[in-house]
């Protein structure tokens, strides 16, 4: 065996949440895994949060957490390196990586995860024109800094969210729910609340999916304690005023009217689009399901399984997800591997 | 700041051999801007562009005022098409927005529904004789004049500055709905902030302004300002419009499409007359331009003879500033040396 | 000069700080009124609702934006009996929300002052 090929029992491509998450299980389990991360940091996207729904907990706490798993556990990490394809033969799985590297392993784990919308996409929201649209990443690098201004370096008077970007928009191919956005958006607007209580804020909505637990109550609490105003449209138009805001027209569905106003800052709820890595390798292996993501056997009791042996899946390269049922998707991946891993090797 | 990332949005332009068609509307309200824009191909760019005799309306008043049933409007199109084919020529310049917009959609008709292709050739053939190719590049003269700005620039004698500060003339821009919104792809910089335009102004020194309103329709409509009745409703996106540019000032409007530059034209007038309201300050009006005539001024043709005289809003205070030459006393002799009748003046819009 | 019409009149909704400050006052008024999620359970079941236009739940919104006008005449369709508050999973006090939009949009108005709403039947 050349220095250049790497084996072991399990690949995880992947450093996020569930990548983590499965190749600590499993390497605590005793199975030996090496875990693939593109990026040179892990948890990337958890770490351009700043808090998490529903608890407001720290997003840097979560990612110190699990790199602190990682790093005490007998998984063989690699950053930096990306897998750029793989193949099947002969029961094992050969990976390239990005510096021509093969790495062998009997089982691998697709933990690739997603990437953010490209807001300029919607070029009548006119994010990278005007200075007041910011998407939610954007807002949560501001609310890290604990700085919340509007163009002129000025607390801002208003602060008005729009879901859904990227999201349910047949315009942009994508007829999906990107499920986190809802409660994010109701997070950030008490969030902001908190920071700059004098600023109105109004968050314009669809539908309000409030699917998990606790997020009703703060759905409620962000009405009731923090007098954030939900608006029922969707924002048609941003544009900028004479004296810098944005202006933003939407009809409020609920009284039939269209309405104007302006606004300092315009957050659009960015969504979830299946990872570029998602994308290449779901479709090198030919799981490629809807939109790019990874398709699994079932959604039902095979939803780490895919039609290729050995090959799993977890977390949001699958659908958008938030972070605590991607983590449980991890350890549910975690299980199914190991059993595979007893089948294969007793073979 | 803006990020120029629609330059991404381009579309194919011929660079040649071009079949002009005229439009119904515009040798009347701007009866110098096709002359100019045929002048600037032939003499300025040196190209080859045929002006057909027997051309006519592509039925797009009609069309869109649910007056010119489809077929009709497609066997008329499809004679403008065996015009161009009967001519030598492949690449068809509509001079009105609309007709570009209806061109461009019974080619696309076709596309998708080929027995419509087959039926209208069968039409055309059994009641002319006549048959036709289908376009390779249909191109609206603003894209070509966008194609060439920089050639262009080169022979102009005037920039879009106004000569007492040194700074950039402060422009608005507005395009046809039917130019883009029907297929954003048609359009050089897609639907919502298309370049054309944007692009010679740019280009030729000016500064466009991008204020709330700028994508808003001018309400011309078709239906909607033919009965009078429905005109308020036309007049109040033309408003809507002018209130929200008012703040930034602009020296003046130009437009590619012939509805669009005709109202926001003549609607000031209108509100100037209703309302006593002006746009600018100091009771004239804003001038609204043709591309053609932005183009020709700036190359240094005689304003009379691009028949600016015959907007409403008049052009002599923007001539100034950008420090254009002209005779007062031609502003009312015709093209062929006759004195044209002085019109009317206004109540309330200076001019 | 008359050219045969008039000139459209804007029907966007366009915020002002005056509206601001009165939903403001509102909700102090009557705080559960923050809680409303729109859900139209108030409507469905209102008895005024039933054989007029009345409608309360757009009748709130359009008082959140600042849009007052025949506000008051609508409210006069409301007979007070209370089923809205009962069903209202939000817990609104829609009752005395209803009490204090009439005060809010007729400062005249006095409890016990039907005069308005029989006018209105009557015409």
């Amino acid at each position: 065996m050349s220095d250049r090929t790497t084996t072991a029992q399990v690949a995880v491509i992947g450093g996020g949440p569930a990548g983590i998450e499965a190749a600590c299980a499993l390497s605590n389990n005793g199975i030996r895994v090496s875990l693939f991360e593109s990026e040179p940091v892990l948890a990337h996207n958890v770490g351009n949060k700043f808090k998490l729904f529903p608890d407001f907990s720290s997003a840097s706490e979560l990612v110190a957490t699990l790199s602190h798993k990682l790093s005490g556990s007998h998984v063989s990490v690699h950053l930096d390196t990306e897998i750029v394809s793989m193949e099947q033969k002969g029961g094992l799985w050969f990976l390239t990586d990005n510096y021509g590297h093969t790495h062998e392993a009997v089982a691998v784990l697709l933990a690739t995860g997603y990437d953010v919308f490209d807001a300029r996409r919607k070029e009548e929201l006119g994010y990278g024109i005007y200075k007041g649209v910011v998407t939610s990443i954007d807002l949560e690098s501001m609310l890290k800094a604990g700085k919340l201004v509007n163009v002129l370096g000025e607390q801002p008077q208003c602060v008005t969210f729009l879901q859904c970007v990227g999201s349910r928009d047949e315009k942009i191919g994508n007829h999906y729910c990107s499920k986190v956005c809802c409660v994010t958006a109701v997070k950030q607007a008490i969030e902001v609340k908190k920071l700059s209580p004098r600023t109105d804020v109004f968050l314009f909505y669809m539908d309000l999916r409030m699917w998990g637990q606790g997020f009703e109550e703060l759905y409620r609490e962000a009405q009731e304690q923090y007098g954030i105003r939900f608006v029922r449209g969707r924002i048609s138009e941003a544009a900028s005023t004479f004296d810098d805001r944005v202006q933003i027209k939407a009809e409020d569905t609920l009284v039939g009217q269209p309405l104007k106003m302006s606004t300092d800052l315009l957050v659009l709820m960015v969504g979830m689009e299946a990872s570029c890595g998602t994308k290449k390798l779901a479709s090198c292996c030919g799981v490629e399901g809807a939109y790019g993501f990874a398709h699994s056997c079932s959604p039902y009791l095979s939803d780490n399984m895919t039609d290729r042996q050995g090959l799993f899946l977890a977390g949001s390269c699958k659908r958008p997800m938030s972070v605590s049922d991607t983590v449980n998707d991890a350890r549910s991946a975690a299980v199914g591997i190991a059993d595979y891993l007893k089948t294969a090797l007793s073979n | 700041m803006m990020k120029r990332y629609w330059n991404e949005y381009q579309k194919e332009i011929a660079d040649d051999k071009f079949f002009y068609e005229r439009s119904c509307i515009r040798q009347t309200f701007f009866p110098g801007s096709e002359a100019a824009f045929l002048k600037m191909l032939r003499e300025e760019l040196g190209k080859d562009i045929y002006d057909e005799a027997n051309q006519h309306t592509c039925t797009g008043i009609g069309y869109h005022s649910d007056i010119v049933p489809l077929q009709t409007t497609m066997t008329v199109v499809a004679r403008l098409f065996a015009l161009m084919t009967e001519a030598g020529y492949e690449n068809y310049v509509p001079s009105c927005v609309t007709s570009f917009g209806v061109f461009t959609e019974m080619v696309e008709m076709w596309k998708h529904n080929p027995e419509l292709l087959e039926k209208t050739r069968k039409i055309l053939y059994d009641t002319t004789g006549r048959t036709f190719e289908i376009p390779k590049n249909i191109a609206h003269p603003s894209d070509i004049i966008y194609k060439f700005r920089y050639d262009l620039k080169q022979k102009m004698k005037y920039q879009l500055v106004n000569r007492f500060t040194g700074k950039p003339l402060r422009v608005v821009e507005h395009i046809g709905c039917h130019y883009a919104k029907i297929f954003p792809k048609a359009g050089v910089g897609n639907a919502e902030f298309p370049y054309v335009l944007a692009g010679m102004i740019e280009a030729w020194g000016g500064e466009v302004i991008d204020y709330p309103e700028r994508r808003h329709c001018c309400g011309f409509g078709f239906r909607q300002y033919l009965v009078q009745e429905n005109r308020g409703y036309s007049i109040a996106n033309s408003k809507k419009k002018f209130e929200s540019m008012e703040p930034y000032e602009p020296d003046f409007i130009v437009a590619n499409c012939p509805g669009c530059t005709m109202f926001l034209d003549k609607w000031q007038y209108t509100i100037a007359e209703m309302e006593n309201k002006t746009y600018d300050k100091n009771g004239y009006g804003i001038p609204v331009l043709s591309y053609e005539e932005m183009a020709g001024l700036l190359l240094g043709y005689d304003p009379w003879k691009l028949g600016l005289q015959l907007h409403q809003v008049q052009a002599e205070p923007l001539l100034n500033k950008i420090g254009i030459a002209y005779d007062p006393n031609e502003k009312f002799t015709g093209v062929s040396g006759k004195i044209l009748p002085r019109p009317e003046k206004p109540h309330n819009l200076l001019v | 000069m008359d050219f045969g019409f008039t000139i459209s009149k804007p029907r966007s909704i366009e915020p002002t700080e005056a509206g601001r400050e009165q939903l403001l006052q509102l909700e102090e008024q009557v705080p559960t009124f923050r809680r409303c999620m729109n859900c139209g359970g108030c409507t469905a079941t209102c008895s005024a609702g039933q054989f007029t236009d009345f409608n309360i739940r757009k009748v709130h919104n359009l008082y959140r934006w600042g849009q007052y006008k025949e506000l008051d005449e609508e409210l006069q369709k409301c007979m007070l009996c209370g089923k809205c508050t009962l069903v209202c999973p939000r817990g609104v006090n829609l009752r005395s929300l209803i009490i204090h939009l009439r005060k809010a949009l007729n400062k005249d108005h006095q409890p016990g002052d039907y005069q308005h709403f029989i006018r209105n039947n009557n015409r």
